[in-house]
């Protein structure tokens, strides 16, 4: 189809209500995600133990619009049998609920190991490394979340290179975590600690773009999983 | 400019494209350029469309959008409307059907129909599937006859039903089973092509799924062309979906792309219930 997805329009105003509330249930979601990122950025860059507290509250809220946005997806398949934007519509938001919630995962350990880590002034530092790494994730997730709302595919596409400039940035953290274990083989243990953080901040970008193919899926109608973004421009241009 | 006459009037011919994929290679049949009119109103607009060789095809659009009005150019019912005028060319195979040598009863034996509402003969349910056969001398004895009758009651699942009871009026059978001996009646005839108009519309859910199962079987051997209301039924039985809107045709294609990702705006909207 096009880039003007419509959610509303439909003779029944009921179904209307009914996707203008999943639709608005997944970006209070997509709110509540990107605050958690924020408060473990925040912890980390300030050292204040006190607001990872919420990282873990806002983890339940997480959990608890995912069942209720899938069970509202299930009830529409079953009663309305939703058909072409529709019905893309809801696929692409049971998927993308489903990411969202594993970014909440990936943020709650991030925050639990830089709580561990804000006893300790050497482990503190190297968490500290993460900080630009976690703006990246932070920006993309932004992003991410933006595209939904808009429903657009050119940005989703932008997105996807944004997550590759993340990718080689964990891949120099990488090197440079190791390069320190090399040098200093006692703080093994506190450099693992911000290597699975490492690991869990680019499995965010992962997630955010799964999120960003979801919704080049609802806009165009195109599954463009597994493909080269050279490709993928091309194919939406 | 392109015109058409209508009575003593001409008016400009309004063309469009239409989306997806109309046309197939060695089609078993191939409609171009055609036109219906009910006097001087023009019901059809320009319709170009090709039916495959044993595929199901679905009509789908919203009331007075011109699917029935098309689906019964295809074996020439609309000749039974004084006022209506049919233009363009229709071809079953080779032949164009409104050539003025063809002949009508053999045109509906090759190119069968089932409607809305079951309607058997006030019949045994045996007369019901011989009549055509005996008509068209498809047989040449009784034992032939039996045979074919019995045939095709096995083809649409009615023979285990009716067996014994072949004697008995039709009539007296569920509306279910009246329609699958409708479809019965049209297949003793061994047509190529049966066009079916809503042929579920009367039935409840467990008879529809049996008939919608009998389309897929059937379409084996016969091409099927069915007009439904019913998005999900055309979803479910056909390989192909024609759209039609306000007499024009506006996309065919693939019934997969079409329920998940149709190319034309006016599909979307009707799909998806913002337009009826």
């Amino acid at each position: 189809m096009n880039d003007d997805i419509k959610v509303g329009g439909h003779i029944s105003r009921q179904f209307d209500q009914e996707l203008e509330e999943i639709r608005s249930r997944v970006l209070t979601m997509g709110g509540l995600v990107e605050a958690q990122l924020d408060k473990t950025l925040e912890a980390l860059q300030d050292g204040d133990s006190d607001v990872i507290v919420d990282v873990a509250q806002l983890d339940q809220k997480i959990n608890k619009l995912e069942m209720q946005i899938d069970e509202e997806c299930t009830q529409i398949l079953a009663r309305r049998q939703p058909a072409a934007g529709d019905l893309r519509l809801i696929i692409a938001t049971t998927k993308s609920v489903r990411d969202l919630e594993r970014i909440g995962d990936e943020a709650e350990r991030v925050a639990n190991m830089v709580r561990h880590a804000l006893d300790n002034d050497a482990s503190l530092k190297a968490f500290k490394g993460l900080l630009s790494l976690g703006e990246h994730v932070k920006v993309l997730l932004n992003s991410t979340l933006n595209t939904y709302a808009r429903m657009e595919s050119r940005s989703a596409v932008q997105n996807i290179r944004l997550d590759q400039a993340i990718d080689e940035e964990y891949s120099r953290v990488v090197v440079r975590l190791v390069n320190y274990m090399k040098k200093d083989p006692d703080n093994i243990a506190d450099a693992l600690d911000v290597m699975w953080a490492a690991r869990s901040l680019e499995r965010i970008g992962d997630h955010c773009i799964n999120i960003c193919e979801n919704v080049i899926y609802l806009v165009e109608g195109q599954d463009v999983r597994h493909q080269k973004v050279e490709d993928l421009t091309e194919q939406l241009a | 400019m392109n015109t058409i006459e209508v009575g003593a009037t001409k008016i400009v011919k309004e063309t469009y494209q239409t989306s997806g994929l109309p046309l197939l290679e060695d089609p078993k049949m191939r409609v171009r350029n055609t036109n219906v009119f009910y006097a001087d109103k023009q019901a059809i607009f320009d319709i170009n469309i090709d039916i495959g060789k044993n595929e199901v095809i679905s009509m789908i659009g919203p009331s007075g959008c011109g699917k029935s009005t098309f689906l019964r150019c295809l074996n020439r019912m609309n000749d039974t409307i004084d006022i209506c005028r049919v233009e363009g060319e229709l071809m079953l195979d080779d032949q164009n059907i409104y050539d003025r040598n063809v002949d009508v009863v053999e045109l509906r034996a090759r190119v069968g129909m089932v409607f809305q509402k079951p309607n058997p003969f006030p019949k045994s349910i045996y007369e019901n599937v011989a009549y055509g056969a005996r008509i068209h001398g498809l047989t040449d004895n009784k034992v032939e006859l039996d045979e074919l009758v019995e045939k095709s009651l096995i083809r649409c699942g009615l023979w285990k039903e009716v067996k014994d009871r072949l004697e008995e009026p039709a009539t007296g059978l569920s509306g279910g089973q009246q329609q699958r001996l409708c479809i019965a009646r049209a297949i003793a005839v061994n047509p190529e092509v049966i066009l079916m108009d809503e042929p579920c519309s009367a039935l409840d859910p467990i008879a529809t799924a049996t008939v919608e199962e009998l389309m897929s079987e059937l379409s084996e051997n016969f091409t099927i062309c069915i007009v439904t209301h019913s998005m999900q039924q055309a979803a479910r039985v056909s390989q192909r979906t024609a759209y039609f809107h306000l007499g024009k045709l506006i996309e065919v294609n693939d019934t997969s792309q079409v329920f998940t990702n149709p190319q034309h705006q006016l599909t979307e909207e009707y799909i998806t219930g913002r337009i009826g």
